[in-house]
């Protein structure tokens, strides 16, 4: 087994192959992100100090700061695996960036969510437009935009294509709304309410937010790995190795 | 030869509209209805209207041509002459970019044109009815050509119209901001440059890339 040779990973690219090694591989990671998230939110709640100007209600930045990354490398994720499936044309990837998608969508919607709860006692409102908060809205709107053109979509082939090609032109465009968004607002107003951190943040809180975002990666990992071996049990069900494992179950 | 194919899908394409003015003329009057609505609703404040012109002008715009986007690839899919463009051996983005050009000559020439008599409604000044439409000139390519890719990935699915909206509008962000922008900057006396520059640096590669990934999407709805 030599992960530097193209053949190995041509092996797993294959949903058979790919099955049974999602199969091992998950519970690992799930429990990588149990352990790492009791051991984040500790940290975070019980060790942690509070903070100077914002008191106890800061310590949502435990949640929110690495939910609001996560929600960025998972669009990232799943534009890679549109360009591995587009040039490849290999199944998988289909499946992989399907699978990533309501993750994503979720991790986008609780950054929102978190935020807009941090929000209300420290800026007195749940919401400003922001260059940030307004380009996190829209990627969720990305998001939502894959997820319902999939879907829509009856033939799985022209699904999973049509969604690679809409993650791609989503991508490229993230960084031109975040720009043109942070524009947008410095040219109004200076932004009444600066997002800034103070400078130096404690050792412990930047390891809570660092074991909490590493908590999150594990379970997104674990999550997508399960969703994908499902979806491969549905569109192979044709298959005699797939109705094997029914059989067994049954 | 080429270039005549081109300008051959163009004038098929506008004589087509031509034939059909109605669906042609119903996008460009939702636009007007739209920006005629806003001041019944708000209120007939010149000073609020003339705030918000811009904003309300460039929205306007964007669910107008959001409706004619509907129609593009449209009838071309349902008798077949998409496939026959895919078989021809002209490069079919070059085929695609010639259906957009006279799509934008259809929805959103009109919209550029109307713009300023809008802008009046709202008591704009003659500088920024300039800048207004100067930046839709530069913008509303813009929307037909990003749009044209949203249009041919939502060809011939369940609740297109709506999906395609959902897929294309986050799309639009950068566009508006600028198109819009760079009224408000008029007005504030900051100079237009800067963002009818930046319309156009977003134009030139929409120009280029916009034909080649709808061409790739067509391929894909055709398969």
């Amino acid at each position: 087994m030599n992960i530097f040779r193209a053949n190995f990973w041509f092996h797993y690219a294959g949903p058979q192959a790919f099955y049974g090694l999602a199969g091992r591989l998950w519970p690992w990671f799930a429990a990588l992100a149990a352990v790492l998230g009791v051991w984040g939110l500790w940290l975070g709640f019980m060790v942690a100090p509070a903070d100077a100007q914002q008191g106890e209600g800061y310590r949502i930045i435990f949640v929110h700061v690495p939910v609001s990354w996560m929600s960025m490398v998972i669009y990232l994720a799943m534009a890679f695996w549109s360009v591995l499936g587009l040039t490849f044309n290999t199944r998988l990837s289909g499946m992989m960036t399907r699978a990533l998608a309501p993750t994503g969508a979720m991790f986008a919607f609780l950054s929102l969510w978190t935020g807009a709860l941090w929000g209300k006692p420290m800026w007195g409102t749940w919401w400003v437009w922001d260059a940030r908060l307004t380009s996190e809205l829209i990627l969720f709107f990305l998001y939502l935009g894959y997820i319902a053109l999939t879907s829509a979509i009856d033939d799985q082939r022209r699904g999973d294509r049509a969604g690679a090609l809409i993650a791609i032109v989503g991508a490229i465009n993230v960084p031109i709304i975040y720009f043109s968004v942070k524009w947008w607002n410095t040219l109004h107003q200076g932004a009444s309410v600066s997002l800034t951190k103070s400078p130096s943040m404690a050792q412990v809180m930047l390891w809570g937010m660092l074991l909490m975002a590493m908590c999150f990666w594990f379970y997104t990992i674990a999550l997508v790995l399960f969703r994908v071996r499902t979806t491969i049990l549905q569109r192979e069900s044709h298959t005699a190795w797939v109705q094997e494992i029914a059989q067994e179950a049954a | 030869m080429i270039w005549q194919a081109f300008w051959a899908v163009v004038q098929r394409d506008l004589m087509l509209a031509w034939r059909r003015k109605s669906e042609g003329l119903s996008a460009v009057f939702f636009f007007v209805v739209v920006a005629a609505l806003f001041p019944l609703g708000i209120g007939p404040e010149l000073n609020v209207l003339r705030n918000i012109a811009p904003g309300v002008l460039w929205v306007g715009a964007l669910l107008s041509s959001m409706l004619a986007l509907q129609r593009l690839f449209e009838a071309d899919y349902r008798d077949g002459t998409l496939e026959q463009m895919a078989l021809s051996p002209v490069a079919m983005p070059l085929l695609i970019g010639a259906k957009m050009l006279a799509h934008w000559l259809v929805s959103g020439l009109p919209l550029v044109l109307l713009a300023p008599v809008l802008g009046l409604q709202f008591d704009l000044s003659g500088d920024a009815l300039v800048t207004l439409t100067l930046a839709l000139l530069l913008g509303t390519p813009i929307l037909s050509l990003v749009g044209g890719v949203g249009a041919a990935l939502t060809l011939g699915v369940r609740g297109g119209g709506v999906l395609l909206s959902l897929l294309v509008l986050p799309l639009f962000v950068p566009v508006l901001v600028f198109g819009a922008g760079a009224v408000q900057a008029q007005v504030s006396g900051l100079g237009v440059q800067a963002h009818l520059s930046i319309l156009m640096a977003m134009l030139l590669p929409a120009v280029f890339f916009g034909p080649l990934a709808s061409a790739f999407a067509l391929r894909i709805a055709l398969e």
